[in-house]
C-alpha cells in the first residue's frame, strides 16, 4: 500500500468515526464501495423479489378493503426497490447490470421470500414477521454512513412500520376468527417465525463481513444484537394474539432481561442460501421469464425515445 | 322496473367494470415490463377497486337491502355481474393490457364526463372524482399507444393484434339498456350511444398518430355478450368468502 492510500484511508475512517456521510462524488475505498452496491443492491433486489410471495395473494384477498392494503403495501415495495436501486446506481452501477447480477446468481436476495405463502393469514405473518425484522434492521441503518443509502433508510423505514402494523391487523382477524381463521393464523406463524430469525443472518461470530461493516460504519448494529431486538419486541405481540411461538426452548430471562431461544436451525438456512429453499427456483425463473417477456416493450419504448430525440435535433 | 332498481344495476355496471378491471390490472404485479409499470399497472390496480368500492358500496344503498360493497363482489355468481366484456379479457400480453386499458380510459373519461352532471348530486359527485383518476389512466395509456405504434415493428404488430382483437368487445360499451330509459330522460345518467361519436374520434387520433389502423367493426359485435373468463376469475377472487362463509376478515 502506498503512503498516499494510507493517508487517503486514514482520512476516510477518520471522516466516518466522525458521523459524517460519503456521498456519491466523494473519494472511498474500493471495499467500501463494493460492500454498499452488494448490500444495496440485495436490499433493492429483496424488495422486488419480495412482490412475487405478497402478489401470490392479490387476486384472492377476502374483501376489497384487504385488497386495497395488499395492493398498496406491494406497490410500496417495488417503490422502495426502485428507490434503492437508484441509490446504487450512485455507486457507479446500472440497474441492468444489477438486474444481470441477480439473474446471474451472483447478487443475493433476503432467502426469507424463498417460502411459500400458503394461506390468508401468511400475508399476516410476512408484514407483522417480515417486514418487522427488516424494519427492526433498517431502524439502524438510518445510521449507516453511505449518504443517499442512509436517507432512502428514513423513507422505507416510515412505510415498513405501517406494513407491519397492517400484518398485525390481519393476524388479530384471524386470530381472534373462526377456528379455522386461528389455525392458519396459528400455521403462519410456525412457518415464518424461524425463517424470520434468519433474515438478521448467521451469528456475530460466524458473519464474515461483519467487522469492516462495523469499522466503515455501513452496518450500526450486530446480527444478533438486532434479532434479539426484534424477538423481545414480538414474543408479547405473539402473546397478546394468544399464539404459540414454535420454539419450546423459549423464555424469559430476568438476569438480561431479554428472551432466551432454541438455537435456529442453521443447515435450513445455508440450504435456503444456496439455492435449495421451497421456492428458490420458482422465484427466479418467475423474475427472469418476466424480464426477458418484457424485452421487447423496453426495446420499444428505447427505439421510440431515440427517435423522439432525433426529431427534436 | 322502477327507478331505484334501474339504477342498482346501472351502479353495478359501473362497479362491476371497475372491480374486475382492477382484478385483471393486479394480475400485472410483479409481471410488468419494467419495475415502473409494474408499480403504475398495480396503482391503477389500485384506482379502480376504490372507484369499485365506492360504487357498489352506493347500489348497496340504492338497493336498501343489507348488502355491502363486499356481499356485492364476493356473494355474487357470474351471472350477476354486469361488467362490460372487454374489462374480462386476460393480460395475453402487454399490448393488451394497454390496448384493454386505453379503450376503456377514453371511455370512462367520457363517461365520467357526463356523469359529473348527473342531477343525482351523490352519483355526481363520485363521477367528478374518479374523472381525475380516468384523465391519469388515459394520458398514461395513450402515450403507451404511441410508443409502441412508433417503438419497433415487433411492437406496432403486437400493438394491431391486441387492438383487433380487443375492438369487438368496445361495442358493448355504447348499447343503451332499455331498463334505463327513464334515468337517461331525467338526467341521472348519459345516454351510451351518445358517446360514441366522440370516443371514436379521441381513439382514433391517438391510433393514427401512433401509426395504428383503426380495426374494423362488424355488425356481430353487437351480439358479443358472452364471454368465458368471468367464471373463472370470480372463483380464484372469491375462494375465501364462499370457503369460509362465517369468517371476518
Amino acid at each position: 500500500m502506498t503512503i498516499e492510500l494510507q493517508e487517503k484511508l486514514q482520512d476516510f475512517q477518520t471522516y466516518i468515526d466522525a458521523e459524517e456521510k460519503i456521498e456519491p462524488g466523494d473519494w472511498m475505498p474500493d471495499d467500501y464501495r463494493a460492500h454498499n452496491v452488494r448490500q444495496i443492491s440485495q436490499h433493492a433486489h429483496s424488495e422486488v423479489i419480495g412482490m412475487q410471495p405478497e402478489g401470490n395473494w392479490i387476486t384472492r384477498a377476502p374483501s376489497l378493503r384487504a385488497k386495497k392494503i395488499l395492493l398498496a403495501k406491494i406497490q410500496d415495495e417495488g417503490g422502495h426497490g426502485l428507490y434503492l436501486y437508484s441509490a446504487a446506481e450512485t455507486l457507479g452501477i446500472s440497474r441492468d447490470e444489477l438486474i444481470e447480477q441477480l439473474h446471474e446468481g451472483k447478487a443475493k436476495y433476503s432467502s426469507v421470500f424463498n417460502y411459500p405463502t400458503l394461506n390468508w393469514a401468511d400475508i399476516g405473518a410476512i408484514g407483522w414477521l417480515v417486514d418487522g425484522a427488516a424494519v427492526t434492521n433498517q431502524l439502524s441503518l438510518r445510521r449507516t454512513s453511505y449518504g443517499p443509502y442512509a436517507r432512502a433508510m428514513f423513507r422505507i423505514c416510515n412505510e415498513e412500520s405501517f406494513h407491519q402494523r397492517q400484518g398485525y391487523e390481519i393476524m388479530m382477524k384471524m386470530a381472534n376468527g373462526t377456528p379455522e381463521q386461528r389455525e392458519m393464523a396459528q400455521d403462519a406463524l410456525n412457518r415464518w417465525w424461524w425463517p424470520a430469525l434468519m433474515m438478521f443472518g448467521p451469528h456475530d461470530n460466524q458473519s464474515q463481513r461483519t467487522h469492516k461493516g462495523m469499522m466503515w460504519k455501513i452496518k450500526r448494529a450486530s446480527n444478533d444484537e438486532l434479532r434479539q431486538r426484534f424477538i423481545d419486541k414480538t414474543v408479547p405481540q405473539a402473546e397478546f394474539l394468544g399464539l404459540t411461538i414454535p420454539d419450546p426452548d423459549l423464555r424469559w430471562n430476568p438476569d438480561t432481561n431479554q428472551y432466551d431461544t432454541g438455537e435456529i436451525n442453521w443447515d435450513e438456512f445455508h440450504q435456503v442460501i444456496s439455492g435449495n429453499g421451497p421456492c428458490n427456483r420458482e422465484r427466479m425463473d418467475h423474475h427472469k421469464k418476466v424480464h426477458e417477456e418484457g424485452a421487447w416493450v423496453r426495446e420499444a419504448a428505447a427505439a421510440f425515445a431515440a427517435k423522439k430525440q432525433a426529431q427534436q435535433n | 322496473m322502477n327507478n331505484q332498481a334501474a339504477l342498482f344495476q346501472y351502479l353495478l355496471q359501473l362497479g362491476d367494470t371497475n372491480l374486475i378491471i382492477g382484478h385483471r390490472l393486479s394480475e400485472m404485479c410483479s409481471r410488468g415490463p419494467m419495475l415502473e409499470e409494474d408499480i403504475a399497472l398495480t396503482n391503477f390496480a389500485l384506482d379502480h377497486i376504490g372507484q369499485a368500492e365506492v360504487l357498489l358500496h352506493f347500489a348497496g344503498n340504492v338497493e336498501n337491502n343489507g348488502r355491502s360493497e363486499d356481499d356485492l363482489s364476493y356473494r355474487r355468481d357470474a351471472e350477476d355481474f354486469m361488467n362490460l366484456k372487454l374489462v374480462e379479457q386476460p393480460n395475453t400480453d402487454f399490448a393488451f393490457v394497454i390496448g384493454r386499458q386505453f379503450l376503456l380510459d377514453v371511455y370512462q373519461c367520457l363517461l365520467y364526463q357526463k356523469l359529473s352532471k348527473s342531477t343525482n348530486d351523490e352519483l355526481a359527485g363520485m363521477a367528478a372524482r374518479f374523472l381525475k383518476e380516468s384523465i391519469y389512466h388515459q394520458r398514461h395509456s395513450a402515450a403507451w399507444i404511441e410508443r409502441l405504434g412508433q417503438g419497433t415493428n415487433e411492437s406496432l404488430g403486437r400493438m394491431q393484434h391486441a387492438l383487433n382483437q380487443l375492438w369487438p368487445y368496445t361495442a358493448e360499451m355504447f348499447v343503451d339498456n332499455p331498463a334505463w330509459a327513464n334515468l337517461i330522460e331525467s338526467g341521472v345518467v348519459p345516454s351510451a350511444t351518445e358517446l360514441k361519436k366522440e370516443w371514436y374520434e379521441r381513439v382514433s387520433k391517438v391510433l393514427t398518430l401512433s401509426g395504428l389502423n383503426m380495426p374494423k367493426a362488424s355488425a356481430e359485435d353487437d351480439s358479443l355478450n358472452q364471454s368465458i373468463y368471468l367464471e373463472q376469475l370470480l372463483a380464484e377472487m372469491q375462494y375465501l368468502p364462499r370457503t369460509y362463509p362465517d369468517a371476518k376478515w
